[in-house]
C-alpha cells in the first residue's frame, strides 16, 4: 500500500474488474488492470474479478498468462480471488464445463453454481472475524461455494448453514461473494495489508 | 422473497444488476439448440440466448415470432453452466412469468420477437429474475430501468450483420449521456422532460457519466472487429445473434470475436483473431430494409 512500491493488479480478461480497481483506487492503491504477462510481472498482488470462471481460463491459457500466473502463485505472490475468482484459485473445480482448468493454489474444492440459477442469487449479512464488526453484507451471484478445505486452510466465513464462503491459505485469499460491490472496503483493505506484509 | 436460511433476500436489485456486471467484457450468443449452446460455452461465451429462430431466420421467414418451447430451453439450460437468457415478447409478461418459472437467468423482453403490446412494456419490477431490454437512445434506456430493467442493450438491427444500426444507437446513447454531464439542476429537469424519463434518473446519469446498469450492445456484429468497435465506443460487452450461427465455421468465429472483446484495444491480437474465418454470415444493407421491417422501431 506504500506509495512508491509496485502497483496492484486486477486480472481484467472478462468480469468486474473495473469495480475492484475503483475500490483499490480510493483506497489509494496504485491499481492496474492486468491482461497481459508483462503486466502480471509489474504487480505486488493480484485480484480475480467476479466473472465466468470458464471464460477466465480459456482467454488466461490462450495469452499465456496460465503459466506465470501459477508461477507467481507459488512464489508467494498474494493473491484474492471473488466468486470466478475463488474458482480459478482452487486446487479442484467441481461442475466444471469439459477440460476446464484452474489456476490453483487454494487447497480446496470449490463447487460452481452451487445455489443454482439466477433466481437463487443472494444477499445476506456475513460475521467474518478477520475483519471484525459488524458483520459484512455480501452479495452472492450465482455463486460457488468451498466444500471441501485441506489442512492448510483457514475457512474465514461461513454461511448459517455451515456452507464455507470465504478462506485464507497463506497469501491467498477466496470469497464466493463479492465486496466490490456494496461500498464496505474491509475485504479489500485486509487484502492491502497482505500486500503490503509480503512486499 | 426469501427462503428457509434467515435473512437472505432474493431477486433484489442489486443481485438483478449484478449478474450483468459479472458478464462484463464478454460475448453473449444466440443460440437454437443445446448442440449450439455447448459451442458457444466451449468457444467462451459468457452466457447464451436461447431462442427458437436466430434474427435473420425470423428476419427471412416471416410470421409471428414468440418464446421459444419450453422443452428447447430446458435443453439448452441442461446442457451449458454458463448463464442462460431467453426472450419474451415486448408486453406480454405472461411470456416472461413461464420464463421464469423455467428458471432461466436473463429475460430479454426483446423486439427480435413480434410485440404482444404496442403500448406497454411489461412490468419488471414484478419479477425476481432481472430483464434487458433493448433502447436505440438514452429516453428509451431510461423509460426500461424505470419499468425495472436490470441491463441494456444498444438495439443495433438484428439479423442484418450490418453494425451500422449498432453504431448509431451505442453512440446516441454514449453521446447523450455525456451531454448531461455539463447541465445545471434547472437544465436537467428539461433533459428530463425531453427524454421523457423521471427526473431523479436523469440526474443519477448526470451524475454518475453512466447509466445505473451495464450497457451492452447487440443487433448486427458479425466480426471480431465488429465486435471490438462496439467495445471502443464504449459498450461494457456483446450480444451476437445471427453473426456467428449463420457464419461458415460457428465454433471459430465465436473464439474469435470473444478474444476480440477482451482486447479490443489491441489491434495486433484482433488481426490474428480475424484470420482464415471462412464465410461470414451473408448479410443485409439496412438501408436496403424497408422500414416495416426494422426491428429496432418496435418498443419505444
Amino acid at each position: 500500500m506504500a506509495g512508491s512500491s509496485a502497483p496492484v493488479g486486477v486480472l481484467a480478461l472478462q468480469g468486474d474488474f473495473r469495480e475492484h480497481i475503483a475500490v483499490l483506487r480510493g483506497l489509494g492503491a496504485d491499481a492496474i488492470p492486468v491482461r497481459r504477462p508483462t503486466e502480471l510481472s509489474e504487480v505486488s498482488g493480484l485480484i480475480i474479478p467476479g466473472g465466468e470462471s470458464s471464460v477466465m481460463d480459456k482467454l488466461s491459457r490462450m495469452f499465456g498468462l496460465a503459466e506465470p500466473l501459477k508461477a507467481a502463485i507459488a512464489s508467494g505472490l498474494p493473491v484474492w480471488g471473488t466468486c470466478a475468482g475463488l474458482i480459478m484459485l482452487a486446487d479442484r473445480v467441481l461442475d466444471a464445463i469439459d477440460g476446464q482448468e484452474s489456476f490453483g493454489g487454494l487447497d480446496i474444492a470449490v463447487r460452481r453454481n452451487a445455489f443454482g440459477s439466477q433466481l437463487d442469487s443472494f444477499e445476506t449479512e456475513l460475521d467474518i472475524p478477520v475483519v471484525g464488526e459488524p458483520s459484512l453484507h455480501a452479495v452472492f451471484i450465482r455463486a460457488p461455494v468451498v466444500e471441501s478445505v485441506g489442512v492448510g486452510v483457514t475457512t474465514l466465513a461461513s454461511l448459517h448453514d455451515g456452507r464455507v464462503v470465504a478462506v485464507e491459505q497463506g497469501n491467498l485469499l477466496g470469497t464466493s461473494f463479492h465486496p466490490e460491490m456494496t461500498g464496505d472496503t474491509r475485504f479489500h483493505e485486509y487484502f492491502l495489508g497482505k500486500v503490503a506484509a509480503a512486499a | 422473497m426469501s427462503d428457509n436460511s434467515t435473512s437472505n433476500q432474493l431477486g433484489t436489485n442489486r443481485v438483478k444488476r449484478g449478474l450483468a456486471e459479472m458478464l462484463k467484457g464478454g460475448v453473449i450468443m444466440d443460440v437454437v439448440t443445446a448442440d449450439q449452446a455447448k459451442i458457444a460455452e466451449d468457444a467462451g461465451a459468457v452466457a447464451v440466448m436461447a431462442l427458437e429462430r436466430v434474427p435473420a431466420d425470423i428476419r427471412a421467414q416471416g410470421g409471428v415470432a414468440r418464446m421459444s418451447d419450453p422443452d428447447l430451453i430446458d435443453g439448452i439450460i441442461a446442457a451449458v453452466s454458463i448463464p442462460v437468457m431467453a426472450k419474451a415478447r415486448i408486453g406480454h409478461f405472461v411470456e416472461a412469468q413461464v420464463l421464469q418459472a423455467l428458471k432461466v437467468d436473463y429475460i430479454d423482453e426483446s423486439e427480435v420477437l413480434s410485440p404482444a403490446d404496442y403500448v406497454n412494456h411489461i412490468d419488471k419490477w414484478n419479477f425476481d429474475v432481472p430483464f434487458v431490454c433493448g433502447a436505440t437512445n438514452l429516453g428509451e434506456a431510461l423509460r426500461r430501468i424505470t419499468e425495472g430493467a436490470a441491463m441494456i442493450r444498444s438495439k443495433g438491427e438484428a439479423g442484418t450483420g450490418d453494425v451500422s444500426e449498432a453504431t448509431k444507437h451505442i453512440r446516441t446513447i454514449r453521446g447523450e449521456i455525456a451531454a448531461l454531464a455539463g447541465k445545471s439542476k434547472d437544465e436537467l429537469y428539461v433533459a428530463a422532460k425531453e427524454l421523457q424519463a423521471p427526473y431523479d434518473l436523469v440526474a443519477e446519469v448526470a451524475a454518475a457519466g453512466k447509466l445505473p446498469v451495464v450497457l451492452f450492445t447487440a443487433g448486427g456484429v458479425a466480426t471480431p472487429a465488429d465486435a471490438a468497435l462496439m467495445m471502443q465506443l464504449g459498450a461494457d460487452g456483446v450480444f451476437v445473434g445471427s453473426g456467428i450461427f449463420k457464419s461458415g465455421n460457428p465454433a471459430q468465429r465465436a473464439a474469435a470475436i470473444v478474444k476480440a472483446t477482451t482486447f479490443f484495444d489491441d489491434a495486433q491480437i484482433i488481426a490474428e483473431a480475424s484470420r482464415g474465418l471462412g464465410e461470414a454470415m451473408v448479410g443485409i444493407n439496412v438501408s436496403d430494409l424497408a422500414a416495416p421491417h426494422r426491428l429496432a422501431d418496435r418498443g419505444w
